[in-house]
């Protein structure tokens, strides 16, 4: 068992901050793409969906944080596998027994959740390492940063492809919908553009910064 | 994957311990599953109930109570309130205990998937009175005028479903034609740029109209005769086999296919 | 085509939604593996084969959970079962053919948390179809995939030599081309009809 103080140390402010924008699973990682586009037609959709993920990442890291001593590791995959698909299966009889419509409109998409590589992956890369507190905190900010990157491309696809934003009609009556914007395309399109966005932001940030180290 | 487990293997576990291990974890999973399960069992029943409720008095104008039946070339059965999964007819009633048509459900392929729909079908009208779109995933913009364009439901009206003389099918089969050329009462008026959806549509009428109607105005005897259910029937212990005898006795409903 | 036909269940899952472009599954390894022509063709291989050992194993549990009414329990059996079939094959491969294995090997623990084989077989199941058909649905949505994956690795292949803007590398573009991709597939609706 690695026993690296560093990571043992207790949470602080970067291990919330952390998920949500160095290492955003969605726009930095590229992780658990699936669902980021598949569902992020309206901003409910998306908002549903990231907190559906939240829920799981949260659920299952901490227990698996919990138990990292018991697991063996040959069998530990396994094992996160079973406990991501136990918090996986309530999420979807939860959702489902909230309200039909937000069910129907996620589809196979909650059950895919198991699925998403960003749960495993922070199951494996940090929850199997890492203290019980701190694995709790980081996965906040992982959920978070999940969610608002679902948020921001589900608000854009839905202003641009229904013109509304929750259902409220944002545009005149004369507004032309931009239907490709709902429309699978449109999902490849929406997350191309942010993660332009974000690679423009972060060169912008670099030269600030070598330009700091000169003077 | 695993690449640390292979370079570093300080203590390999026994086989029994990494069984046991799984075993637990696996039994504790099925544990919690089953409880959520249990917990949210009624209320998902619940709200496919109310969806289907909803469905079919927006399809029935008038209705206000609903029964479900079954129907198939064996016959007629009355199920119980809960068993939305079996039955395939749902006939709707108004407060006086009247009844004011049933509502059928029919799909067809449409441009992207199956078009699945409920329409109602009053029998002393002989017509289609109402529509409604159960699952579509027809192109935004396009194909999904079929839900929301008004002069397309218009067609819903009183779309005319009569049969013929032998009562063995249509006497005019519903068809979906071009925008703005219905001259018959069995016509739909179609729409441009929802060429695909709006003739599924009618395809789907037609198909589930020639093969369902026929066998409805053989019972309709019994689907009329019988005073409506109270909207929440008494909560029967076994409603699987209990509900089926008693009722379709008393309901004096031709019992041809009594196997679940 | 009759819309229950294999045929038109296999062209359904291929090419009118298809998994990568139509529905979003399968967005990590479509990404991941797409860079070269060399590596696309056997990932699609491998995925095909998958695909069709995935389906049968859920046909077959499927039929298990629905006889003892623990349908409950589906996701869970059906992911653990899924990753142990991989796992078997991924052995038996590599003791029948090593140079089978040297092609597809790397990639078949990839595929394993593939959201598009835990996909097919929940839409399968879903749509309850039977044998044949989930047969049909499994290798078109096999095949779908290696179209989407060959495609892209040659676009990708093509997009090195090209000028593309600084903050537009890597993920964002090919993101970009998918979206053109998945634009030129939206005309495959209505195929078949």
């Amino acid at each position: 068992m690695p026993r690296d103080p560093k990571q043992l140390s207790p949470p602080t402010m970067a291990t919330l901050k952390e998920g949500v924008w160095k290492e955003n699973p969605v726009f930095i990682m590229l992780l658990g793409l699936c669902p980021a586009l598949a569902v992020s037609n309206t901003a409910l959709n998306a908002l549903a969906m990231g907190l559906a993920s939240t829920f799981v990442l949260l659920g299952s890291t901490t227990l698996i944080s919990l138990l990292r001593h018991l697991i063996p590791k040959q069998v530990r995959i396994a094992s996160y596998i079973i406990i991501i698909a136990t918090f996986v299966t309530i999420v979807d009889y939860t959702i489902h027994a909230l309200s039909l419509e937000l069910y129907n409109a996620l589809g196979a998409f909650i059950q895919l959740i198991v699925v998403n590589c960003m749960i495993l992956g922070r199951a494996e890369a940090y929850a199997s390492k890492n203290r019980i507190l701190t694995t709790f905190v980081n996965s906040i900010g992982m959920g978070a940063g999940f969610t608002l990157a679902l948020f921001s491309i589900g608000a854009v696809r839905e202003i641009l492809g229904f013109g509304t934003f929750f259902g409220i009609p944002l545009f005149g009556s004369n507004f032309q919908a931009w239907a490709v914007f709902i429309l699978p395309p449109g999902g490849f399109f929406v997350l191309s553009l942010w993660l332009v966005l974000f690679a423009a932001l972060r060169r912008r940030a670099d030269q600030r910064k070598e330009v700091g180290h000169a003077s | 994957m695993n690449t640390e487990s292979t370079t570093v293997m300080p203590d390999m576990p026994s086989s029994g311990r990494l069984i046991a291990t799984l075993a637990v974890i696996a039994m504790l999973s099925g544990f919690f599953v089953v409880l959520v399960y249990q917990a949210t069992l009624e209320r998902i029943a619940l709200n496919h109930r109310e969806y289907l409720e909803r469905a079919v008095f927006t399809v029935l104008p008038g209705a206000t109570v609903r029964v479900n039946f079954s129907l198939s070339e064996a016959g007629l059965q009355r199920l119980p309130d809960d068993a939305v999964g079996d039955a395939n007819v749902f006939a709707g009633y108004n407060d006086d205990g009247t009844l004011v048509g049933v509502a059928l459900q029919a799909s067809a392929r449409g441009y992207a998937d199956v078009i699945r729909i409920l329409y109602g079908y009053a029998p002393d009208r002989e017509a289609i009175v109402g529509f409604t779109v159960l699952q579509s995933s027809e192109t935004p913009g396009l194909g999904d005028k079929i839900e929301t364009d008004p002069a397309f439901l218009r067609n819903f009206e009183n779309l005319q479903a009569r049969l013929n003389e032998e009562g063995t099918a249509l006497e005019n089969d519903i068809v979906t034609v071009k925008q703005s050329t219905k001259t018959e009462d069995w016509q739909i008026d179609g729409i441009t740029g929802a060429t695909v959806s709006a003739v599924a549509v009618g395809r789907a009428l037609r198909e589930s109209a020639n093969e369902m109607l026929p066998l409805l105005a053989a019972h309709r005897s019994s689907l009329t005769t019988p005073p409506p259910a109270s909207r929440t029937p008494p909560k029967e212990g076994c409603p699987k086999d209990g509900v089926g005898d008693d009722e379709t006795d008393t309901d004096g409903i031709n019992h041809g296919s009594e196997n679940p | 085509m009759h819309p229950d036909s294999a045929a038109f269940l296999f062209l359904h899952a291929f090419l009118i939604n298809n998994f990568v472009l139509a529905l979003f599954l399968g967005l990590c390894p479509f990404l991941g593996v797409s860079a070269k022509l060399k590596t696309a063709w056997p990932m699609g291989l491998a995925v095909i084969f998958v695909m069709l050992v995935a389906s049968l194993c859920a046909y077959g549990i499927n039929i298990l959970l629905v006889r003892f009414e623990i349908e409950y329990l589906r996701l869970i059996c059906y992911i653990a079962v899924i990753a142990s079939a991989v796992q078997l094959v991924e052995m038996t491969i590599k003791k029948l053919s090593p140079t089978l294995f040297r092609m597809l090997g790397i990639f078949l623990p990839l595929i394993t948390t593939n959201c598009a084989i835990l996909g097919m077989a929940l839409f399968q199941t879903f749509n309850e179809y039977n044998f044949v058909q989930s047969l049909a649905y499994s290798l078109g949505a096999g095949a779908g995939f290696m179209l989407a994956l060959v495609l892209m690795a040659g676009l990708r292949e093509k997009l090195e030599l090209a000028d593309v803007p600084d903050p537009c590398t890597s993920a964002a573009i090919s993101l970009m081309l998918a979206g053109l991709l998945s634009l030129a597939f939206m005309g495959f609706a209505g195929l078949g009809g």
